[in-house]
Parts: structure tokens; C-alpha cells; sequence
């Protein structure tokens, strides 16, 4: 079955969803299964009407739910085949008993991941509480603020998954509808230049391997589990990082766009910063480089990879700053923000601890608008001022009614 | 299977059936194959047995229903010959006896210590049919 090559502008107009779709294109996908839900639809729809269309060579399963999605990739990751999908909230949630099995499995699949909000109440809006809801999958959970984004980290995803040193599934997050539903200027691969820098998928105990037969998804229990546990977190903490770094490197090279494992902006002589993830990056840069006008010593840090999570990285990055706002945008369930306990225990055996405080914010789909982030900044001066943290160490911002606070 | 450390195996929960490569699997009897420690088949199920079948060739008309049914693929046939029981790896459930066609039946059941030579001398005379 032959297939063929699309012509690409160089700049496209594409939003998250079509520009992940054709990046599934470009990595010539061989197993999608998929159950769309919104706000990642576009994108299975959009490797269904490659495939429908001969621009690609590969199988578009039809399923029952996100659980047989996920069970459809497992199984043709093990047969052997490059394989992804796509999913969003309450998808995302019927699919994290499989989450386990893939990456306990060591299968690379690529997940792309429109975040958006779980219910209840029900929600088709971005938030982050799916992408928290997976992060202790043992996936690999790669972060995109824009569509050119989606586009390129789609390509770090396959990369890095399919090393055979890594053998991890991948999520590429985006969020729901400010990236996936966005269109904006998107710069392209050719299709030969985006394949070349995935290259051919090369098959590691598949199940398609008649000459070696595998048995995937054994049982084990007390005197294997652990091990098997021990081995996947020691590659998460040991092998991803280079490996993501090698790939950054290499994709810099190729396309000029730089990326980092941790995002910093504004941060060489910092005061004070906002570390966020997703969109919000791009609306605090802004407002940044406008409290930078006013005097105050404003930055921004982008979590680029949540898992593994960078922990020495962002030590590095938050090397004298004075004082740090972490926002979650998921709802925390009883407990400080996910982000804000792990950036605090990234910073607690450091020399210069910062004042650290964590917001909740734009659960739901809420929009963070730039006044937000301009009372944020003057809170985190009015710490650097004070010398210690003046507020409570949990507030939610742009909620309705009275002031709420905790801790 | 030996206890390795958590670095001192393949990755993913994935075990091989065989050591080294396999050709012609379907054609290979079972006592050719290079079965790895990791496949069920070098591991003895026995113990989980508490009535084991005993074989009277001296009925058997090699029908191959004991072989057809096994679920656990423990009735030894070669050139369609009934030979034995794979005593490793069957569990008592009885199925063989059940569908053996010969009268007296060439298979039954006995307590799993029963001597199988006492319990051969004493096997049940044929039924007669009632008129």
C-alpha cells in the first residue's frame, strides 16, 4: 500500500488539534484507536481522513470507549507498530487503568492530550485536572502553550518513547480549545524532513517476532512486582531526560525553535515568578515584561516536561529568586496544588529558599486574564518587601464571592 | 525462576516462551522444544491435583476424545496412538474421563494416592446393557 506525500506551506494556519493531526500524518502512524471526545476530536478525525484520503499508510480503529482506545494501542504497540491516539477529561479518566498497563508494559504509544476539566459539574473546558490525573501513570507528559508547539513536541514524543532505551509511552498535553481550537501561524516540516527526524519504527519484542515468541502483560506478585516498579522509575529519573534533551538539541538544529526541559523567561536577574504550564505561559510573559516596565523584576517559568519531573532543572532555574508563585490549574482535592508541593520539595534543601505560594486558578476553562497576573506579581513584591510570605499560601483567583484562601 | 535484581532482566512486563530463536513450532513435539524457564510448561502444576486420571490401554480405542478435550493439553498422543498422561501438568478435572466412548472406560478417576498397578488389576468389567 503506498501512500501520498501532502505539500505544506511553510507557515500553515492551523490549531493545536489539526496541527497534532498532521504531525500523526508525517510520523506515518501505523494502529490509531480512538473514541473521540471533545476537545481532542479533530484530532483522530484528522489521521481517519489522512488515512481515508492516501496520505497515510495505517489502520484507524474503531472502538467502544477511551478504555478499548487505550487497549487497542497496547495491543499493537506489543504486536509491534508505531501507535497513537488522542483524548481529552473524562476520556482520559476511562483510560487510566490502561495508562498503567502501557507504560508498565514499556510500549511507546503517543497520547495526545487536549486538557480539559473533569466533572462534576460537567465541562468541555481547559484545565489541567486531566493531565494531573496522570502523572503518576509512569508516562512521559510533555507540555505545549501554542499549536506550533503540538506540533513539534508530537515529534520529541515519538522520538523519545520509541528509544529503546526509554520504551515509555508519551502524552503531548495541549489545552482544550485556547490551543486545540486556536488558529495561528504554524512553521512546518516537509514530510520527509519530519519522518527523517523520527525515522523508521524499530520493533523491540513484538509480538509479531514469530521466530521469538513474547508473552506481554504477565502477572507478577510479591517476589516481582517491586522489581518491575523499580526498573520503570529508575528509566523515568535516569534515562527521559537526556534522551528529551538529545531530541531538543537535534529538533534546534533542524528547525531553529529551541526547547527546554524547563522554560525560562525573564529570569536572568528575576525577583519574582510565576511558574505555570499551558497557555497561561504566554499570558505571563506578557504581563512580565509589563511589570518589568513598572520596576519590579518580573519572570516566568514554563514547565515544559512534568514527567518526569525536572527537578533539578527547576532548582536551576530558580537559582535567586526571591519569591515564586506556583499555579495549578486543577482543582486540589484537600491538598496543596500537585505543582506547588513538588516545586516546594524541589526548593526546601536549597540555600536561597524562596518565598513560595501557590494559586488555584482557571479550573473549568475561567480565563486568566493579565489583571490577575498583574495583582499576582505585586503580591509576590509585597513577599520579596516583607521578607516572608504575607498571604495564605493557598489562593484561588478569579472565583466568584467572598475571598478564598487556605493554609 | 531465578530472583534477579530489579536491573538484571528484560524490560516490560514481557516473558519469552522459548530460549533462542524457534522454527516450525506447530510441527515440533513438545519434547523438542527449548522451552525457557519463564513458559508454564517446564513448571509443574501436579500438586494442585487431589484425584488423578488412571489409563487402561488395554480398552482404548484411540478416538482421541480424551486428546480433543484436555484443557490443559495433557493427554499424550502420538500417530493418533493414546500414550499417557502429562502427569505435570494435569489438573484432576476429569474431563477425559467423562468423554471417553469405551465401555469399560479406558480413563477414570482415582484418589491421587491410589496405586496405579492395584487400581489397573481391579478396573470395572464391561456393562452389561439391560434388555
Amino acid at each position: 500500500m503506498a501512500f501520498d506525500k501532502m505539500e505544506l506551506r511553510e507557515t500553515e494556519v492551523w490549531d493545536g488539534n489539526f496541527a497534532a493531526a498532521q504531525a500523526l500524518r508525517q510520523a506515518q502512524v501505523d494502529v490509531v484507536a480512538a473514541y473521540p471526545i471533545t476537545p481532542s476530536t479533530p484530532i483522530v478525525e484528522g489521521y481517519a481522513k489522512f488515512l481515508a484520503d492516501g496520505y497515510v499508510e495505517g489502520e484507524f480503529v474503531m472502538v467502544e470507549s477511551e478504555h478499548a482506545a487505550m487497549s487497542g494501542c497496547i495491543g499493537a504497540a506489543a504486536a509491534g507498530g508505531r501507535v497513537a491516539t488522542a483524548t481529552s477529561s473524562q476520556g482520559f479518566a476511562l483510560m487510566v487503568e490502561t495508562l498503567y498497563q502501557a507504560s508498565g508494559m514499556r510500549l511507546p504509544i503517543v497520547l495526545n492530550v487536549v486538557n480539559r476539566a473533569l466533572a462534576a459539574p460537567l465541562n468541555v473546558n481547559g484545565d489541567h485536572s486531566d493531565m494531573y490525573l496522570g502523572r503518576d501513570s509512569g508516562w512521559i507528559q510533555l507540555d505545549a502553550y501554542s499549536p506550533q508547539e503540538a506540533y513539534d513536541l508530537n515529534f520529541i514524543a515519538f522520538r523519545v518513547s520509541e528509544d529503546h532505551d526509554v520504551r515509555l509511552p508519551a502524552m503531548v498535553h495541549q489545552d482544550g480549545f485556547m490551543t486545540s481550537h486556536t488558529a495561528q501561524g504554524v512553521k512546518t516540516l516537509d514530510d520527509d524532513t519530519a519522518y527523517g527526524f523520527i525515522g523508521d519504527y524499530k520493533p523491540m519484542n513484538d509480538m509479531l517476532d514469530f521466530d521469538h515468541p513474547v508473552t506481554h502483560g504477565v502477572q507478577t506478585e510479591e517476589d516481582w512486582h517491586f522489581e518491575h516498579k523499580a526498573r520503570q522509575h529508575n528509566d523515568l529519573m535516569t534515562k527521559v531526560f537526556p534522551k528529551i534533551q538529545s531530541a531538543f538539541d537535534d529538533f534546534e538544529k533542524l528547525t531553529g525553535r529551541k526547547y527546554n526541559i524547563v522554560e525560562s523567561y525573564d529570569m536572568d536577574d528575576a525577583d519574582v515568578t510565576v511558574i505555570c504550564m499551558g497557555t497561561s505561559v504566554e499570558t505571563a510573559r506578557e504581563v512580565a515584561k509589563e511589570m518589568r516596565a513598572k520596576g519590579i523584576k518580573a519572570g516566568v517559568v514554563g514547565i515544559r516536561v512534568f514527567r518526569p519531573f525536572p527537578f533539578e532543572q527547576i532548582k536551576e532555574a530558580l537559582k535567586g529568586v526571591k519569591a515564586i508563585a506556583v499555579l495549578d490549574r486543577s482543582a486540589p482535592g484537600g491538598t496543596p496544588g500537585a505543582m506547588f508541593n513538588e516545586i516546594a520539595g524541589a526548593l526546601y534543601n536549597t540555600e536561597d529558599r524562596a518565598l513560595l505560594s501557590g494559586y488555584i486558578y482557571g479550573l473549568g476553562g475561567r480565563d486568566l486574564t493579565k489583571a490577575h497576573l498583574v495583582d499576582l506579581y505585586t503580591e509576590l513584591q509585597a513577599n520579596v518587601d516583607a521578607g516572608k510570605v504575607t498571604t495564605p499560601l493557598q489562593q484561588f483567583i478569579g472565583v466568584r464571592g467572598p475571598k478564598l484562601a487556605f493554609l | 525462576m531465578q530472583n534477579n535484581g530489579w536491573d538484571e532482566f528484560e524490560i516490560g512486563a514481557m516473558l519469552r516462551s522459548f530460549d533462542g530463536e524457534v522454527k516450525d513450532l506447530a510441527t515440533t513435539l513438545q519434547e523438542d522444544r527449548n522451552y525457557s524457564k519463564s513458559n508454564s510448561f517446564t513448571a509443574s502444576v501436579a500438586d494442585w491435583r487431589i484425584e488423578k486420571p488412571v489409563f487402561n490401554k488395554d480398552f482404548c480405542i484411540d478416538c482421541q476424545f480424551c486428546w480433543i478435550y484436555c484443557p490443559d493439553i495433557s493427554i499424550i498422543s502420538r500417530d493418533k496412538k493414546m500414550i499417557g498422561i502429562d502427569m505435570d501438568h494435569c489438573k484432576g478435572c476429569g474431563i477425559c474421563v467423562e468423554v471417553c466412548p469405551t465401555n469399560p472406560k479406558s480413563l477414570l478417576m482415582f484418589p491421587e494416592q491410589a496405586d496405579e498397578e492395584t487400581e489397573l488389576a481391579g478396573w470395572p468389567e464391561k456393562d452389561k446393557e439391560e434388555k
